[in-house]
């Protein structure tokens, strides 16, 4: 602190003016350079190194080059029941997100208002998420709008609409001598799903609204079940072996009022085969008794499960160009220190809080339009080429694209204050650029992207390091309802977008304090 | 200087810099911690865990290859940043001894470290992996001393890398990037066919290869042909490196 003494000031002020008002204020209001010219300052030493301008032009260069590459290598191939090479498509649903909607559909026209109640008495599936219950869809076009009334073997009676909303009725499933009576009733565009254990006492699940259902609809009975996934977690890699399954659900005392009424039923195989060829499905009616056999499942689509490529595949090369990005932003301030420049940094700008600052917004800003160019490109690019290459994108909103491109560039610019930081804090570039790729590339690659760690210490690492805040890029949703893989390497991180960004904000900002700390206790 | 007082200059160099030794303890640290951490969270069936259990229990060569790196760097890199390189090719003006001297203290460092790290790792799995079997004696010691040969090979490849860039955070950058970066694209690249190239050409994947000793026919690319593999990057990075380093001033 003794070195910033009154005289100095003066000394270093660049007018030479003594405008101080007063012996009172003499003490107090020395000019000092103003934040914004600070920053200039700042600015111009970033421009005016060129190996710093190759380094973020390195970054670009890096993230976009990976991510075209990978997308130009990314070849879907898909094949049917019988062997032969058939196109990927998928499936949208009513809100534009992707869907599986593969099952067998025991089906009639429903014009108008009314309702069908059935009594299942037994649902045969191994899987605990597999389906059997009524449901009103809106046509029997895959993807169309639904609600249904359904029993589980794992998880209850349940009321699902469009896909992505699940209700938990009552717990419990069908066993022998313990049926189960459903009942789906539409009024409008509202439709109520009950469930009764003996037909007479009712408990109602629940109530969907369906916008835009038309007049006639068709309603029946159906049957699903998801894929087994022969999960063998041994080792550091899960292996998954997908097997299709076949439920068969048994239903009598068909009661239909209202529109529903009617004698005639129709069976329809809902879907192609999926990815994997299983069982077309059926029905047999016997009397009063009806019983369907299905396989597939009316569920969101999960990435791992069907053929679609996440959008922020074509950004995998960010963390490449990150590392770069570390460079350039450690070398801003390792140079000062390794030339001594910095003694004459803080020379002109006694303020050392204030000289970081604007190092740090210099930095961070150059970052973020750099990330902002490069990821827009990379995404526009990149997607294109994985249509070319015959992949299917998954369909997400445009807000997510966008919070996917603007959200690489905060991470860049957010992750590259931190390197900034870290390098005042150790004043030695070796030093701190290890420091960086061990806190953040290395966690990043370990947890999402090679199949190294365990699923438990990769979810571990993407929470509290600061390679959480690549969580900003996933654009996959996890549902409670879909049994998947939902580890990092899929694409799924433990935190959600902006929280995981949060943590790697926190960490710059808590490594900005203690740099800001350091350089104004310790001499340059 | 003749070659043995140049070998003894760059021992002195590397033995009497503080980060030598930290970085040699860093590099079986980091490997037995994860080799170990893997191990332990891998959880076994009853009746053998099945798998690759040694390589399961050397995962953590995967880490400790980068305290290699920056200790490789670190030969080339402090000279360069502090301006000694000049007094270097003062008294010892033959370039191409300076490398080799450099090469060859880095090369022993390196092997005493890796051997250290990799036999700690394997007894440290035998403890966490109880009821594995290990393959037959040879197979085990193709796994152990490539894996070590893998080390030293990651080694020479950034110590070329160093001469070439001549800034120690950068040539980090730019090793870690040519290690890592094909494995990525190899793992986000749908197409097998793709995948399987690039795991043959990419130094890291190819040179693990010498760690399976399970399944080693189903690979793209055999142990030994994969540390063939790494050789040829360590062996064209050093021949760069040498070229630049007699063609530019220092």
């Amino acid at each position: 602190m003794s070195a910033r003494t009154e005289p100095e000031h003066r000394a270093a002020d660049p007018t030479g003016r003594d405008d101080a008002g007063g012996p009172a204020a003499r003490t107090d209001r020395v000019r000092r350079p103003g934040f914004g010219r600070l920053v200039w300052a700042e600015w111009t030493k970033l421009r005016s190194v060129p190996a710093w301008l190759v380094g973020l032009a390195v970054a670009a260069l890096l993230t976009a080059a990976i991510g075209l590459l990978i997308c130009g290598a990314s070849v879907c191939s898909r094949q049917d029941a019988h062997g032969r090479e058939v196109a990927c498509t998928a499936t949208v649903g009513p809100d534009g997100r992707n869907v599986t909607d593969r099952f067998y559909f025991v089906h009639r026209p429903m014009t108008g208002d009314g309702s069908l109640t059935v009594r299942l008495t037994a649902l045969d599936a191994s899987q605990p998420w597999a389906k059997a219950g009524i449901m009103v869809k809106d046509g029997i076009r895959p993807g169309a709008g639904y609600a249904a009334v359904l029993v589980t073997p794992g998880h209850g009676a349940r009321l699902q609409d469009d896909f992505a909303h699940d209700v938990a009725g009552p717990a419990g499933t069908v066993s022998p001598g313990r049926p189960r009576w459903l009942r789906l009733t539409r009024a409008g565009d509202r439709l109520t799903g009950a469930v009764s254990p003996d037909g007479h006492r009712w408990t109602t699940v629940g109530t969907a609204r369906l916008a835009g259902l038309p007049r006639t609809a068709q309603v029946g009975l159906f049957a699903a079940t998801p894929l087994d996934f022969g999960r063998t977690d041994s080792l550091t890699q899960s292996t998954v072996h997908p097997e299709a399954t076949v439920a068969t659900a048994t239903f009598d005392r068909v009661r239909a009022t209202g529109g529903a009424a009617g004698t005639a039923w129709t069976g329809t195989r809902i879907g192609d085969t999926g990815p994997l060829p299983s069982a077309a499905g059926g029905y047999h009616r016997a009397g009063d008794t009806l019983t369907v056999r299905g396989s597939g499942d009316i569920a969101p689509a999960v990435s791992s499960i069907e053929s679609i490529t996440p959008v922020e595949r074509t950004l995998l090369g960010s963390f490449a160009g990150l590392v770069a990005i570390a460079v350039v932003a450690i070398s801003s301030i390792g140079t000062e220190y390794r030339r001594g420049t910095i003694r004459l940094t803080l020379l002109a700008s006694p303020r050392r809080g204030r000289v970081l600052a604007a190092k740090a917004l210099v930095v961070g800003g150059a970052v973020f339009l750099v990330g902002l160019a490069t990821a827009a490109v990379a995404v526009a690019l990149g997607t294109t080429l994985l249509r070319a290459n015959g992949n299917v994108l998954a369909a997400v909103p445009p807000g997510t694209v966008l919070r996917v491109v603007v959200g690489t560039a905060a991470l860049l610019a957010v992750a590259a204050v931190l390197a900034l930081a870290v390098g005042a804090i150790v004043r030695h570039a070796v030093g701190a650029i290890v420091a960086v790729l061990a806190g953040l590339i290395l966690p990043y690659l370990l947890a999402a992207v090679l199949p190294v760690l365990p699923a438990p210490a990769a979810e571990w690492l993407l929470r509290v390091s600061p390679a959480a805040g690549f969580a900003v890029q996933q654009t996959m949703l996890a549902y409670p309802q879909v049994d998947a893989a939902y580890t990092p390497l899929d694409g799924y991180y433990p935190l959600a977008p902006w929280q995981g960004f949060a943590v790697l904000c926190g960490w710059a900002l808590v490594a900005l304090a203690v740099a800001t700390l350091l350089l104004r206790r310790r001499d340059a | 200087m003749n070659g043995w007082r140049l070998l003894r200059a760059e021992w002195t160099k590397a033995r009497t810099v503080a980060s030598t030794g930290w970085l040699v303890a860093g590099t079986v640290l980091t490997t037995v911690a994860l080799g170990g951490a893997v191990a332990g969270a891998t959880h076994c069936p009853s009746g053998g865990c099945g798998g690759d259990p040694v390589r399961t229990s050397l995962t953590g060569v995967q880490l400790g290859q980068i305290a290699v790196v920056v200790l490789a760097v670190l030969l080339v890199g402090t000279e360069y940043g502090t301006g000694t390189i000049q007094v270097t090719l003062a008294a010892a003006p033959r370039r191409g001894a300076v490398l080799a001297a450099k090469a060859a203290v880095l090369g022993a460092l390196v092997a005493a470290a890796g051997a250290v790290a990799v036999v700690a790792s394997l007894l440290l799995g035998r403890v966490l992996l109880p009821g594995s079997t290990l393959p037959g004696g040879a197979t085990l010691l193709r796994a152990a001393g490539g894996s070590v040969l893998y080390l030293v090979l990651v080694g020479l490849l950034a110590l070329g890398i160093a001469v070439a860039v001549r800034h120690s955070a950068a040539a980090i950058g730019v090793v870690l990037g040519v290690l890592y970066l094909l494995p990525v694209v190899a793992g986000a690249v749908g197409d097998p066919h793709w995948q399987r190239h690039l795991v043959q050409v990419a130094p890291m994947s190819a040179g693990l290869a010498v760690q399976v000793t399970v399944g080693a026919a189903d690979l793209p690319i055999g142990p030994w042909s994969g540390l063939a593999v790494l050789a040829g990057w360590a062996a064209a990075a050093l021949l760069a490196g040498a070229l630049l380093f007699r063609l530019r001033d220092a």
